[in-house]
């Protein structure tokens, strides 16, 4: 079932001769347990559709339709309780808060949405364990190093009930063993039945997901058809053997 | 990947049989390269005539020979090891050749073209990834080779995408948008 629907989703800025269409009729639909990765050069609408999608801007047209509910019909308040519970948004410059401890950035949300500080807590430094980062969780954010901050955050963007997982460049600057780690991270979650939508400029960060969409002057231009399974690329390698 | 000094690298830890080199061969390509037990002794033949290796006289007859490495043969693999592969030649692929003819072709959209071989790209780099996943059954040599493939195949997207933007770039500024060749240049590569 899918989980997350853009339906023909158009978005404007601006108005006249200085109108911007960021994106026009995207269509995209991401399954529970699927991880899709939106690949296109700067300025293709790659931010424009991922904020859409997480409700915190509204589109000029089109819908998009999360858990079966479509945004147009709720309310302010089931939007702002959707992106507490449901949603997790991982930013591309990690906006983990300075004053906060490594657990208490992750307890925050779960804090927000009213439970118990001391519960929020607990849950935070399960979150932690299990992304092997037990050890920073009293670390304050400039204490950490640039991979280990960004899997803090998305450590933030799971903890708790949440399905639906949205990264913008989640790998920013970090080298590849930690942009490595990073899809790891979400690929696990998506194991669990999270959806997860994955914007990126770096091929090898596509190459995790299931399904690659091309964003191109603000459309979707191709997507990957499903790969076949991987013996069937270690046969043709073989075929193709060593040089001599 | 070059066997005969891959041959020679296993025989600088000892004497070995060629089965033996068959097998190792595989298990250190992580098993991406099957090498067949001919290669392996027509190999071994040109290493000994070279007087790169040395085989040991089999003991008695139908047994194994083994084979070990020369002193010529480690200076042959030291030099080897630290040569640089060339690299140097101007890039002739075909891809490169492919949206460089797309530019002349009418009708056809070069970034059409480059879309189609960017999307074949990432979905055999899928295919790499998905080897990947599971990290309890991959081993350290097998993580090398596919790392290096993933790498190959990114450094080409990248350059897909470096053409696009720059063919995006100087259709909007006519001025640099010239494909026609620059009378005197040439690319030229120092060996
Ligand atoms: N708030 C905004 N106001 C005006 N234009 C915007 C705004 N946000 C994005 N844009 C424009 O929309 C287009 C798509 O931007 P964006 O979604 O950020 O692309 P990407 O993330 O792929 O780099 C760009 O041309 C950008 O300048
Ligand atoms: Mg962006």
């Amino acid at each position: 079932m899918s989980f997350l629907e853009l339906r023909r989703v158009s978005k404007s800025y601006g108005a006249g001769a200085a109108e911007v269409h960021a994106i026009q009729d995207v269509e995209l639909s991401v399954e529970c347990g699927a991880l899709v990765a939106v690949m296109g050069p700067s300025g293709s609408g790659k931010s424009t559709l991922l904020t859409i999608a997480g409700s915190l801007e509204e589109p000029t047209s089109g819908e998009v339709v999360i858990d079966g509910e479509s945004l147009q019909t709720m309310t302010r308040n089931d939007k702002s309780r959707l992106r507490r519970r449901t949603i997790g948004y991982v930013f591309q410059d990690f906006n983990l808060l300075a004053g906060l401890t490594a657990v208490e950035n992750v307890a925050l949300p779960l804090e927000l949405d009213g439970h118990s500080a001391k519960k929020a807590h607990a849950a935070g430094m399960g979150a932690l364990e299990e992304l092997g980062l037990a050890d920073r969780a009293t670390h304050y954010p400039d204490q950490l190093s640039g991979g280990e901050r960004q899997r803090i955050s998305i450590a933030r963007a799971v903890v708790g009930e949440r399905r639906l997982l949205l990264a913008d460049e989640p790998s920013g600057a970090l080298d590849s063993t930690n942009g490595e780690a990073v899809m790891r991270m979400i690929l696990g979650a998506c194991k669990q039945g999270v959806a997860a939508v994955v914007v990126t400029h770096d091929a090898q960060l596509a190459s995790w997901a299931d399904r690659v969409v091309f964003l191109r002057d603000g459309r979707v231009v191709d997507q990957t058809v499903p790969p076949p399974s991987p013996e069937a690329l270690l046969e043709e390698s073989s075929r193709s053997g060593p040089r001599q | 990947m070059s066997v005969r000094h891959a041959i020679l690298a296993l025989l600088s830890e000892g004497p070995k049989y060629g089965l033996q080199l068959q097998k190792e061969f595989e298990s250190s390509t992580g098993e991406v390269w099957p090498l067949n037990i001919g290669q392996v002794y027509t190999t071994l033949q040109r290493l000994e005539r070279d007087g790169l290796v040395e085989s040991d006289e089999a003991e008695n007859e139908g047994t194994q020979k083994g084979f070990h490495i020369t002193d010529a043969g480690s200076t042959e693999l030291s030099s080897w090891l630290n040569t640089p592969p060339d690299m140097t030649s101007p890039p002739r692929d075909e891809l490169v050749i492919k949206v460089l003819s797309a530019l002349r072709v009418p009708g056809v959209s070069v970034h059409d073209v480059i879309q189609v071989h960017r999307r074949y790209l990432i979905e055999l780099m899928q295919q790499w990834t998905r080897l990947k996943e599971d990290e309890a059954d991959f081993d350290l040599t097998f993580a090398l080779v596919v790392d290096a493939e993933l790498f190959r195949l990114d450094s080409v997207v990248r350059w897909l995408d470096t053409a696009d933007g720059r063919l995006k770039r100087a259709a909007s500024e006519p001025s640099v948008a010239s494909t026609g060749p620059r009378l005197g240049r040439r690319l030229v590569v120092r060996r």
